[in-house]
């Protein structure tokens, strides 16, 4: 069985822009903006770079389909640059593309940039996109809220919790991840709502209202990587914070064209967390993680994921959100940082972002939203729709953790 | 060579109706004499539906019992198709599935399109199965009589010889070039001329100089008519033509104009399916097409009428209408006026011909895949099965959606994506078989669908494309009581 990733490749710097309706900037100024933190926080110049990898996901929207936009925004010295793009965790793939070349020893340092700006397209909501000569004459042309909002039910069925508990569930999560958005001057939402206003809020998609969905932004973040002793060569003896785990999942047809799955959970989520814990050494998610970055592209999502995770027992995860397990002061802070519901959702940032702020609250830099003695934490990605997706987990900590 | 007749019969009238009084109000401040006509309800066809798919949801209740790979003639009759130049016939055969070695053609340009075509599918029929299908989608201008009077729908029949329920007497046809009305090729809608002219000069002379002349043939007398099936508007009118022919007032069949409206070159094969259902064992049927002419068929019921309560019935299809007041609806759909459905509706839907030819039993006739080692069914139908368990290569064989009833595992009614019917209504759909299926509803309204629905299947227009003036067409789910009759299954 291979070894994995597990403390081969240190985090030894990080930016994130702010995330928003960023009408000031081109993609290439969001990722200047958080590269220019990263490379500071890293102590290292531009040469150093040997590699880069950028995730972008809607690349007509804000730059061409190849990876040239990041050199040319950074003035990289000439190094393999590879784009990749994996639906909603194309962020994290940047980071799993720059982290295996570290570990395999091609590259001494390299850089994970994601980057989105979508908000050049006129309208509210992802733009719409192909699925492809052949799906496109078949299929539905589903939305995300449409996709995700068929969660809930299927969910208020298998475990028989009538909707309007179900929807009091979920407005807590967006209550909370206002909560905790307000306190962060890089989320795009910074205002509290009250549960009431979530769940008076028009229909986007039955039965998810507009506070059940998360925002849209402009947005880019980004890591530099190398190997831990490496980073100690380089001084970096303190605090140093390295990759646990890095895994991926993705559907293969059976959950839209089988019918075994019930349509009440993510599959993908389940496979690609287990295997996390087995590469990262945990075996009690809940005691081990000290907070979780979730996809909360939806309430439902979030909600449902805290089952994925092995975080609440399936069918329990509306009681332990309403006990406030997830909350700041829970036993499980979740998304500490306000999450997609604030930061919104710039497809090829997102899953960096959420690295920044484990990492942010590792190195102790998270303000007013600073939790206590965090050793590790967990990221999710849920991306594509609930039937047919991309699912990305990754397990950050402290490289002294035993 | 053997008898030919009617064998089966079906049509099919869109769910959405709207009722003639708001119309009439729409246009009181103009046109304040548009008020005598607002009366009941006409049918129209929703933002997925047009010509085509009614014709193959006609066929389909017509066909309903018999071996599909049979027939072996299709003719379709309209004066407004969706495709000027792609035969819309050999789509509609596709899409109900039969085979290729198929003669197929457009009866077009004139009212009595539908009456020809069956005409001549009798004519050139050696008793093998043939379907006649006539469809319409009338477009009318806002304010104008027809925008009343008329409605949209389908009817076809099947020929056959064997279990014959009509057989053809004798059949004659005038033509006479009367422009009652007319329509230019390009444009979308008709020119009217006054009424009165054309009941006196055309109904009351051409009808029943076609009749006597028919009658003269046949030793028939007007007399002997059971049923008159004279697509006419004005009840009145069909009475003094009846009159004229020397047939019972009473005969005259009933023209619809209830809860559907006139629904032009489909409307004489539509009331002759809907007076099947009404008749008896020896009734003559005296079946009349008009424009530019007549044309006149003779039928008699044989005994087999009695399999008529097998086929869905027209009293079905015209209780299943939802009406409403919703005029700007109305114009919507019939493309009356152009509604601002925001950037988001500019997404490209270019349609991949070649894509679709390779697909084409994928995406027109819903042939998925069952595999022969685990019996799973499944779609589309692909090189390795779907289940988890079994992932064999080239295990499966075609297998036909068409006829299924599915059930609604998930939902939502979707107000972000662009549909010019909002909410965009889909949904996972499972199938007997561990089929599941991600689909698109139609014929629910907002808030009328619940999880373990029982959903049928319908060929609808999926996507159409403005930039190159094309429409693509999938099945979508339909509640199960408004696609394939459920007492016509297991004939």
């Amino acid at each position: 069985m291979a070894s994995g990733i597990k403390d081969k490749v240190a985090i030894i710097g990080m930016g994130c822009s702010r995330f928003g309706e960023r009408w000031d900037c081109n993609a290439e100024d969001l990722m200047h903006e958080a590269y220019t933190e990263c490379l500071a926080d890293a102590g290292i110049e531009t040469p150093q770079v040997e590699a880069a990898w950028l995730g972008l996901c809607y690349d007509e929207q804000s730059m061409s389909k190849s990876a040239m936009s990041l050199p040319q925004a950074l003035r990289l010295a000439n190094v393999p640059v590879t784009r990749v793009e994996n639906l909603c965790a194309t962020g994290s793939e940047a980071l799993r593309g720059a982290a295996y070349a570290v570990a395999a020893g091609a590259c001494d340092i390299a850089l994970a940039m994601g980057v989105e700006k979508l908000k050049d397209t006129g309208f509210g909501g992802l733009p719409g996109r192909s699925m492809g000569t052949f799906d496109d004459q078949w299929l539905p042309g589903m939305t995300a809220p449409g996709s995700f909002a068929q969660i809930c039910t299927s969910y208020s069925e298998k475990y028989d919790i009538p909707m309007p508990e179900l929807k009091q569930a979920m407005a807590h999560v967006s209550w909370k991840s206002h909560e905790n958005g307000a306190l962060n001057p890089k989320a795009h939402l910074r205002n509290r709502v009250t549960e009431e206003k979530v769940l008076n809020a028009p229909m986007i998609a039955y039965p998810l209202g507009m506070f059940d969905c998360c925002g849209v932004s402009d947005g880019a973040a980004c890591a530099i990587v190398t190997t831990p002793e490496k980073a100690r060569q380089m001084g970096k003896q303190h605090d140093l914070v390295s990759i646990k785990s890095m895994q991926l999942a993705l559907s293969n047809g059976a959950e839209m064209f089988y019918d075994s799955w019930d349509g009440s959970y993510a599959m993908t989520a389940e496979i690609a967390s287990q295997k996390a814990y087995r590469e990262a050494g945990i075996s009690d998610p809940g005691e081990a993680l000290d907070l979780v970055e979730v996809h909360d592209c939806f309430s439902i999502t979030e909600l449902i994921t805290m089952e994925d995770l092995g975080l609440s027992e399936r069918g329990a995860a509306c009681r332990d959100i309403m006990d406030g397990k997830y909350d700041r002061e829970g036993a499980v802070p979740c998304n500490i940082d306000g999450g997609l519901k604030c930061f919104g959702h710039p497809l090829g940032a997102t899953g960096l972002r959420m690295v920044y702020e484990i990492y942010q609250q590792i190195h102790g830099r998270a303000g007013d939203r600073q939790l206590t003695n965090v050793r590790q934490g967990l990221t999710h990605n849920l991306g594509g729709f609930p039937n047919r997706n991309v699912c990305s987990v990754a397990i950050v900590g402290r490289h002294d953790m035993h | 060579m053997s008898e030919t007749g009617i064998t089966g019969f079906g049509g099919y009238i869109p769910r959405r109706r709207i009722h003639r009084q708001a119309i009439a109000e729409a246009h009181s401040w103009a046109i304040p004499g548009l008020k005598g006509l607002g009366r009941g309800e006409r049918s129209f066809c929703g933002h997925d539906e047009d010509v085509v798919t009614m014709a193959v949801a006609a066929a389909r209740f017509a066909m309903a019992g018999t071996t599909d790979a049979t027939v072996q003639s299709l003719l379709l009759a309209s004066t407004t198709l969706p495709f000027a130049d792609r035969q819309n016939s050999t789509l509609v055969g596709e899409a109900l599935g039969l085979s290729e070695d198929l003669h197929t053609a457009d009866v077009c340009g004139s009212q009595r399109a539908g009456t020809s075509a069956l005409l001549q599918a009798l004519r050139a029929s050696s008793g093998s199965p043939s379907v006649v299908i006539a469809s319409e989608q009338g477009f009318s201008k806002p304010g104008s009589v027809r925008e009343l009077t008329s409605g949209d729908g389908a009817a076809a029949v099947l020929l056959g010889g064997e279990n014959i329920v009509a057989r053809l007497l004798g059949s004659h046809t005038v033509s006479r070039d009367l422009v009652d009305h007319y329509r230019s090729t390009g444009s979308n809608v008709d020119y009217m001329l006054e009424e009165r002219w054309i009941r006196d000069e055309g109904y009351l002379k051409i009808i029943p100089d076609t009749v006597q002349r028919l009658f003269s043939k046949t030793g028939v007398v007007g007399e002997a008519i059971n049923h008159f099936v004279v697509p006419v508007v004005a009840v009145r009118t069909a009475q003094q033509i009846a009159r004229a022919c020397g047939i019972e007032a009473t005969a005259v069949a009933d023209n619809l104009q209830g809860q559907c409206g006139d629904t032009g070159a489909a409307h004489a094969l539509l009331m002759l399916v809907n007076t099947l259902h009404l008749a008896q064992p020896g009734d003559k049927i005296l079946v009349l097409g008009f424009g530019q002419g007549c044309d006149a068929l003779l039928f008699e019921a044989t005994p087999a009428i009695d399999r008529a309560e097998h086929f869905r019935s027209i009293q079905d299809e015209l209780n299943k209408g939802s009406a409403d007041s919703n005029y700007m609806r109305f114009l919507s759909h019939n493309g009356a006026i152009e509604m601002d459905w925001g950037i988001r509706a500019e997404r490209d839907t270019r349609t991949a011909l070649s894509a679709l030819y390779r697909n084409r039993s994928t995406f027109t006739g819903f042939v998925g895949g069952r595999c022969t080692a685990c019996e799973t069914v499944q779609f589309p139908k692909t090189k390795l099965c779907v289940n988890p368990d079994c992932n064999k290569p080239d295990t499966q064989v075609e297998e036909a959606f068409r006829d299924k009833t599915g059930h609604i595992k998930s939902f939502t009614e979707d107000w972000l994506g662009h549909s010019v019917s909002p909410p965009f209504m889909y949904g996972a759909v499972r199938f007997e078989g561990k089929a599941s299926l991600m689909m698109e509803l139609a014929d629910f309204d907002p808030g009328q669908v619940k999880a373990g629905d029982a959903v049928c299947m319908s060929f609808r227009i999926k996507d159409k494309d403005a930039v190159r003036d094309f429409r693509r067409y999938f099945w979508k789910a339909v509640p199960a009581r408004s696609s394939v009759d459920s007492s016509s299954e297991g004939e």
